[in-house]
């Protein structure tokens, strides 16, 4: 298996990974010194970074399923919106999101408030 | 511009619609609620604990004028809709306000019917409607002694009970012989009766009232045999009539109500109608949950979204006095023809009556224990046959009541009881979310309390708190129930649109069957993937992104966001080598925990996810593949020892069970699915609480099927006995593909088997040759897709984006 080794750039924007290798209502783990960050792709291709933890216990929102513009945690079912990290419906709970951008392809985070 | 939406009548119904307007997320309209009481909208059938101060009106407010507020809704309050113009296009009211519409939506409920007698206008003789009557009956309970109601029905019981509670003296004056007739049979209505002399309240039967006396205010009730009785109260609830006032003025069309078609619309196609002012299809009703439904498909309608229809309501009826338990609903009088069964325990007080004709119930009164309330309504609404289990219907349905959380005695448990063992929620919080929240439905009090949202071993506690808490309000299972919040559609439509319209992709399905979102929900799509997946095995292509993770990563998420690995072990047999490599792989992933499994296989705990495809990598070269312990899937094979080496056995059951597993491995089912073999009735292997239990006898096989040892434990139904292994296989594959193409999503063997009836199943496995064979025929095509190992793949590199992190520094 290989590790993809990512450089940081200029700024605070850092390079992730091609959008192609993120499968569409997916997401991939971008791991850190200090946390795992989940980078999820819609349906309609767009991007969305957030600290991989459930606001509930912890589950790794990495692993739930995508549907429309959020995921639902994959140990209690908690529904959590991809722009806000808001936990919907009559659950209560924030997780910390990430500026994304999407260059020729490639998905940047900003991860500076990490 | 927006269109404008007028609502006249702020009570449940008309709001109801509101809501289930805005979870379309529409912005169409701009809304204004005209309501004559002062009041926001509250709920009316909780007006009887109100008046027992059991509740205060506080308790009882559904939306806050906030909630009008925050939903951009004008609310005028207390300044009644007085006059419609259809010219105009618009409403007037009492203060002279006229307020234009594009759609109007009518809501008004209905009036109190007062007997015209002699003397029915004089003071403190009143309905049972609203919080105003509710505030006058406590205030005369404060300076008054004697309360007369007239009418024995389920409102006047209430009303009664009430009365006496704020310490009147209450007598009932019932026209008839038996109380609540519309509801119960002469038995239970004696009990009742009984019960309530008990509790202090006083009866009249047979009872015609000929004139209220008084001066200003009444003082008492004379009959038409010329007896009388003192009154300084005077409470009528001989029945409601549908408010139409307003509509007939308006010159629409009205009969007892006003009436409307099944999209709920009057003859003036702008002019929509829901809740007791509405005659559909020549009946009115009077509870609230058909009221809903008619909401929820004016709602659909005025949001232009789906072609829902409402097509009548079943009803039943619970009655909300306090100590009394009480439950009924459709035909509960047998006529020719009908049988009925009674089960009568004087001494403690329980009296259940169900009528059945043609193995169907057709109506049902329970008095006492009214536990079972909801099961026998919904075996009446589905018209489910009773044959395979009218020995044991009296005692209450198999799989409800408790797993360690106590008897079914529910509504006597203290408010601290634990009801929901899985998320810890005790008895009080649920009745508390309840009320306070205005929850009406399984799926809301899941929503916000979490209870029975996890195994849902509680939900017929949590259903019959609901019950208890909201009375008849309590929106039971809808007569369809739709597979999500996605569709309007039921599994049994996804399936049967699936064959029948030959639908081969998620998308073709979503769009055929007009899905409210674009991609699906996590309840929705993994159901879709597999009811597509059963259905056409040689074409449908699997969609990773519709698995749960554990079926998408082929190994079990634990709490910590590790994964667990179970390699297959047929028939639970194992050399000394194949310990020696799960020993081996162990040792070299550093796994932090082992343990067999009550399924005989070895499980290991802790494996990080990337460390996943070159453990089974490891495994795969000694022969290993995937145990499917993480998926709705066939799971083991569980065996005894057998004749080889017992000396009881009668058959080779290892052998049989590694027979069994190698047809099965690797098939997705609707939900786990485990096999057993036991060598002799002993029964070793306790084939008799699997989904597939085969029992060997000297003779042949014993073939058991639905049951399980989990949730609830249910103990097999036998299927039939057969004489080879080559039978056994047979019969097995054709049940097992019966099941996978039958069953909903997400349901064992177990609720399947008594949903759709053994019989049935029989019918098809058992005595119809040629469909058994081509069920089985089926089955094995499936298989031939179905038994490539997943591990193996991954090994050698398939989908190794879902186990390769991304990293990067600092």
């Amino acid at each position: 298996m290989t590790t993809n080794a990512l450089k940081v750039e200029t700024g605070n924007w850092i390079e992730v990974v091609a959008l192609e290798d993120i499968p569409q209502l997916g997401s991939r783990v971008i791991r850190t010194d200090t946390m795992n960050i989940a980078v999820f792709r819609t349906a309609g291709d767009e991007v969305f970074a957030m600290k991989d933890e459930c606001p509930h216990k912890k589950g790794p929102l990495s692993q739930g399923i995508v549907h429309g513009t959020s995921v639902t945690c994959p140990l209690h079912n908690w529904k959590i919106d991809l722009a806000s990290g808001e936990a919907l419906g009559p659950d209560e709970g924030c997780t910390n999101v990430f500026p994304v951008k999407i260059e020729n392809g490639i998905v940047h985070v900003d991860f500076q408030n990490r | 511009m927006k269109e404008k939406l007028v609502l006249v009548g702020n009570g449940m119904a008309g709001v109801r619609a509101l809501e289930e307007l805005f979870k379309h997320e529409t912005d169409q309209y701009d809304i204004t609620v005209i309501g004559a009481e002062p009041h926001p909208n509250y709920n009316r059938i909780m007006l009887s604990p109100v008046l027992a101060s059991e509740k205060t009106i506080d308790d009882i407010i559904l939306n806050s004028r906030e909630w009008y507020a925050e939903n951009n809704i004008e609310l005028i309050t207390g300044d009644g809709a007085t006059e419609i113009s259809r010219v105009k296009k618009a409403v007037i009211t009492e203060s002279g306000k006229e307020i234009t519409y594009d759609r109007l939506l009518l809501a008004t409920g209905s009036n109190p019917f007062i007997i015209p007698v002699p003397g029915a206008d004089k003071e403190g003789v009143i309905g049972f409607r609203d919080i105003h009557d509710v505030e006058t009956m406590l205030a005369a309970a404060r300076e008054y002694k004697n309360a007369v109601v007239i009418g024995g029905g389920l409102l006047g019981l209430e009303a009664a009970n009430g009365l006496m509670k704020q310490g009147m003296n209450v007598t009932v004056v019932h026209l008839l012989d038996s109380l609540m007739e519309r509801q119960l049979d002469k038995p239970a209505s004696a009990m009742l009766k009984a019960s309530l002399e008990q509790k202090g309240l006083k009866f009249l039967m047979e009872a015609q009232t000929a004139e209220i006396t008084g001066d200003k205010r009444v003082t008492g009730v004379k009959f038409a045999d010329g007896s009388e009785v003192e009154a300084d109260l005077v409470v009528m609830a001989v029945g409601i009539r549908p408010n139409i006032e307003l509509a007939q003025k308006a010159g629409i069309y009205c009969e007892r109500g006003i009436v409307v078609n099944d999209t709920m619309q009057t003859y003036d196609p702008r002019i929509y109608a829901v809740g007791e002012c509405v005659q559909h299809r020549n009946e009115c009703y009077g509870l609230v949950a058909p009221l809903f439904e008619q909401a929820k498909v004016a709602a659909n309608h005025l949001a232009q979204v789906g072609s829902t229809r409402y097509e009548g309501s079943v009803t039943s009826t619970k009655l909300k006095v306090t100590g009394i338990d009480l439950f009924s609903a459709g035909e509960f009088n047998e006529e020719e023809g009908d049988e009925a069964m009674v089960l009568q325990d004087p001494a403690s007080g329980t009296y259940k009556k169900l009528v059945i004709r043609d193995n169907k119930i057709k109506g049902a009164v329970l008095y006492g224990d009214t536990m079972d309330g909801t099961w026998y309504f919904q075996l009446m609404r589905e018209g489910t046959s009773i044959a395979d289990f009218r020995r044991t219907i009296m005692f209450g349905q198999h799989d409800l009541g408790d797993a360690g959380h106590g008897d079914a005695q529910v509504l006597a448990l203290p408010d601290s009881a634990e009801i929901c063992g899985c998320n810890g929620v005790c008895k009080g919080d649920i009745v508390n979310a309840i009320s306070k929240k205005g929850l009406f439905t399984l799926e809301d009090v899941r929503a916000h309390t979490k209870a029975s949202s996890s195994c849902g071993s509680c939900t017929g506690l949590v259903e019959a708190l609901l019950a208890s808490t909201v009375g008849e309000g309590y929106d039971e299972k809808p007569s369809k129930k739709p597979m999500c919040g996605c569709t309007e559609h039921s599994h049994d439509d996804v399936i049967k649109a699936i064959k029948q319209h030959e639908l081969k992709t998620m998308p073709a399905l979503r769009e055929f069957m007009v899905w409210k979102t674009p991609d699906g929900c996590a309840a929705c799509r993994p159901a879709l993937n597999y009811y597509l997946l059963a259905n056409w095995p040689e074409e449908y292509e699997d969609d990773a992104q519709s698995r749960f993770i554990n079926e998408r990563a082929h190994g079990n998420i634990q709490k910590d966001g590790s994964y667990s690995v179970v390699p297959r072990m047929f028939g639970g047999l194992c050399t000394a080598n194949d310990l020696r490599t799960i020993a081996d792989v162990s040792d070299k992933y550093n796994v932090p925990e082992m343990k067999v499994t009550g399924g005989q296989r070895i499980d290991l705990f802790g494996i990080k996810k990337e460390d996943l495809p070159a453990m089974w990598k490891d495994l795969s070269d000694a022969g290993f593949v995937s145990g499917h312990a993480y998926g709705k899937a066939m799971r083991t094979v569980k065996t005894c020892a057998g004749k080889t080496w017992c000396r009881f056995g009668t058959q080779n059951s290892t052998g049989l069970g590694v027979k069994l597993e190698e047809l099965t491995w690797g098939s997705w089912m609707p939900h786990k699915f485990k096999l057993a073999v036991s060598g002799c009735p002993r029964n070793c292997a306790e084939a008799t609480i699997k989904d597939f239990g085969v029992v060997c006898v000297d003779s042949g096989y014993e073939l058991h099927v639905g049951g399980n040892g989990g949730i609830k434990v249910r103990v097999t139904d036998l299927l039939c006995k057969v004489e080879t292994e080559e039978e056994v296989l047979e019969y097995c594959g054709a049940f097992t593909q019966k099941y996978r193409e039958e069953a909903h999503y997400l349901e064992r063997t177990a609720p399947w088997v008594e949903r759709v009836g053994l019989t049935s199943i029989k019918a098809c496995v058992v005595d119809n040759e040629e469909q058994r064979k081509a069920l089985y025929q089926r089955f094995r095509l499936g298989q031939k897709y179905a038994q490539i190992d997943p591990w193996k793949a991954r090994a050698e590199g398939e989908a190794s984006h879902e186990f390769t992190p991304l990293k990067i520094a600092g």
